[in-house]
């Protein structure tokens, strides 16, 4: 329970349909801030406050789970690690892999639980098979893709059958003083929303070259390669513009020579995206390709393509061209279905092309 | 429900609750110069006299105050900004003491240029004389050291440490709000200057404690207005949390001996269950059979390899209330800095458990306990250390 609306109400469901629910805040950082301000971040003591008044409503035991130096070797380190190898991480995908669905979970078996219940917003039915929500918008099947059956066998998203505008509805209705609670933003551990400022501060500044992709001309400096997103257009401060005068973008970004090179649009289109660490859950691995529609980072739209998979390596064909897709994040495959979209596999994007 | 935590809150007295609605019908402010101001004053003047007698101080020492915390932070401060003038700055502080009396006296250091003596602990939580004895010197603004502590139970030598303190001309403060009802407490006999009670901790209800302070320490007051308690502490007189208090104090004080008999044959009988069911629990503290050395109403244990806060959250849901500490750290699992003091390694604070015992205590609440230990046990081990 974050202290938000979505878990409150996930915990809300879960008590209704029976279960002998226990709410578990999780304590992710060692030296949490008083209050919340603005819309960003988490794990406030106020989060916490909010969280501990929605479990008390709710009449069920509430209990803060100190879990920050997993948090911090999983995630946080593992964010500036890939940041540095020149990668761009999803650190809310990685929580779930790690954190609440591992450490978390784990915990709560040994502890005689049967399952976690999380206020997500994608469905998970009797069938096994997990679904994008009806809430398209909100939907954060991608963000859960990354959990093995294993892991998804003891997992319980009530929430995935409701709008989000219905969730907060029904925790008005159950009295839930979080039904009005923004919705938190961007990552939780970045406080300020400033990632660029979090990676310097971790990662020091470090000057290196702008290079052009045609030409090999270098156009300007940075400070620091790992600041860069491959599609990134802002703050690039070139100076001078292009000889053709159109926008450049980033292309890609090389730690080993802390070169970050750009080129115009077109150059970020990729047909071809290949991803390690496959974890296929929809039934077994398939042996040939597969049509399906793929979605290549949070909140992106679902492209049409087919997936094959070779080992633990999945290699995707788009039917049309996408563009700025970086290493680092996750590759979600589904089979688009009238009952939801249902989730076949995942993978980490390790190349595109 | 077996509740096992009479150190964080005690059920009241129905003899207080009783005390406590009766008067709380009456209207009345005690500053009042009126009939019903008259009434009112003269039942806190009444339980002012009672609380002095039954612990060794005269009526006008009792201040009156809103609990535990605000008497130690009224004698910590007060005190310290009272023979500061003087070049007494120095505060000299038990390293197992209360947050309340900890974080005043840290306070002081980090904003009042106090300079905070730590008085180590030996591995029981005892304030060893010796150790007193050669921290005291000329410019030592107040000694504070608990009477009892809160988690581990070890009763401190008060007598011994307010005799070297007043030697060299030094007042004592001590937080009793855990000895008082449970071991023998007379502030004229201990030499103390400064005393904390409160009521919750005794039967009495929330909200409303004292300051035993004597007349001729100066301290310097905190809340300013009227001024109604000797001009130490200001702030309208809460007359039926005082009335409660003072029934409670009385019934606390009066029945002792008899009380501290029950709870430690109870305490002693949950002890070798506990060592019969998990035999490698760790009491901490002070050894049970060594008469006078800890709360009558304590044990305190380490299970090694489990989360205090795991056997707390199975335990619950038992219906079995223990606690991992002091309740005001509960939250975020931080080691205990009590068992920190003790010599304790950072893992085993955090496999600990606090069951204390109380008026309201039975057999059956062992018998729950004993049932529901070994498999929380179990569990929490197989759970292991959280990070």
């Amino acid at each position: 329970m974050s202290g938000g609306v979505d878990s409150a109400v996930a915990a809300a469901r879960a008590v209704a349909a029976g279960h002998d629910v226990t709410g578990v805040h999780l304590a992710l950082s060692k030296n949490a801030a008083t209050h919340r301000t603005g819309a960003r971040g988490c794990c406030t003591k106020e989060d916490a406050h909010d969280a501990r008044r929605a479990a008390d409503v709710l009449g069920i035991p509430f209990y803060v789970w100190d879990m920050a130096e997993r948090f911090h070797e999983d995630v946080i380190e593992d964010f500036v690690a890939e940041y540095a190898a020149g990668r761009t991480p999803n650190p809310c995908l990685r929580c779930n892999e790690k954190i609440k669905f591992a450490a978390v979970l784990d915990r709560a078996l040994a502890l005689g639980f049967d399952a976690v219940v999380t206020g997500h917003h994608a469905r998970l039915g009797a069938d096994g098979l997990l679904r994008r929500s009806v809430d398209l918008a909100k939907d954060q099947s991608y963000v859960l893709a990354v959990l093995n059956s294993e892991q998804l066998g003891h997992s319980m998203f009530p929430l995935g059958d409701s709008t989000k505008e219905q969730v907060r509805a029904e925790a008005h209705a159950r009295g839930l003083a979080v039904a009005d609670k923004p919705d938190s933003h961007d990552i939780c551990f970045i406080a300020d929303g400033d990632t660029q400022g979090f990676l310097r501060k971790h990662l020091g500044s470090e000057p290196g070259d702008i290079v052009d992709a045609g030409t090999g001309e270098v156009l300007g400096k940075h400070d620091g390669a790992f600041a860069y997103t491959v599609g990134q257009r802002k703050g690039l401060a070139l100076g001078r513009p292009a000889p053709d005068g159109r926008p450049r973008y980033v292309l890609s970004i090389t730690p080993v020579t802390n070169t970050v090179t750009v080129g115009p649009a077109e150059a970020l289109e990729v047909s071809q995206v290949d991803g390690e660490r496959t974890v296929w859950i929809a039934g077994q691995p398939p042996t040939g390709p597969v049509e399906c529609e793929v979605q290549l980072r949070a909140h992106g739209r679902p492209a049409p393509a087919v997936a094959e998979l070779d080992g633990s390596v999945l290699s995707v064909r788009l039917r049309r061209p996408e563009r700025g897709i970086a290493a680092g994040q996750a590759v979600v495959v589904y089979r688009p279905d009238p009952a939801g979209d249902i989730v076949l596999g995942s993978a980490t994007i390790t190349t595109a092309s | 429900m077996a509740y096992l935590d009479h150190a964080a809150t005690t059920p009241m007295l129905p003899e207080a609750l009783d005390a406590y609605v009766a008067t709380a019908r009456e209207v009345g402010n005690a500053s009042s110069l009126h009939g019903p101001g008259r009434a009112a004053r003269r039942l806190v003047e009444e339980s002012r006299e009672r609380i002095a007698a039954v612990l060794g101080a005269r009526p006008s020492e009792v201040i009156f105050t809103g609990g535990g915390t605000e008497s130690d932070n009224l004698a910590v401060k007060g005190v310290y900004w009272a023979r500061r003038p003087a070049g007494r700055t120095k505060v000299l502080v038990g390293a197992v003491e209360h947050h309340a009396v900890l974080d005043a006296v840290h306070w002081l250091g980090e904003h009042e240029g106090a300079e905070v003596v730590s008085l180590p602990v030996d591995h029981e939580g005892r304030v060893r004389p010796e150790v007193l004895a050669e921290a005291l010197d000329d410019k030592a603004a107040l000694v504070t050291v608990m009477w009892a502590n809160n988690e581990v139970g070890t009763v401190q030598p008060i007598a011994e440490l307010a005799a070297l303190a007043a030697a060299r001309g030094v007042p004592l403060h001590t937080d009793a709000v855990q000895a008082v009802g449970q071991v023998p407490v007379d502030y004229a006999a201990s030499g103390v200057a400064a005393l904390t009670l409160t009521g919750h901790k005794l039967g009495g209800p929330l909200g409303v404690g004292a300051l035993v302070l004597g007349r001729d320490v100066a301290c310097t007051p905190q809340l300013h207005g009227g001024g109604q308690e000797r001009d130490v502490r200001s702030g309208t007189l809460d007359v039926p949390g005082i009335v409660s208090f003072a029934c409670a104090v009385e019934h606390a004080v009066k029945h002792q001996e008899q009380h501290a008999q029950r709870l430690a044959a109870l305490r002693d009988e949950l002890i070798e269950w506990v060592r019969a069911v998990v035999p490698d629990a760790i009491l901490n503290g002070a050894p049970a059979d060594e008469p006078g050395s800890r709360l009558p109403g304590n044990a305190h244990f380490s299970f090694p390899g489990c989360e205090g806060d795991a056997l707390l959250l199975l335990l619950d849901a038992q219906d079995i209330a223990v606690s991992t500490g002091s309740a005001c750290s509960a939250g975020v699992a931080q080691p205990s800095h009590v068992l920190l003091q003790m010599g304790a390694d950072p893992l085993s604070a955090r496999s600990s458990l606090r069951f204390t015992l109380g008026h309201t205590s039975t057999r059956a609440d062992l018998d729950a306990l004993i049932t529901a230990l070994p498999p929380a046990v179990d569990r929490a081990r197989r759970a292991g250390m959280s990070r």
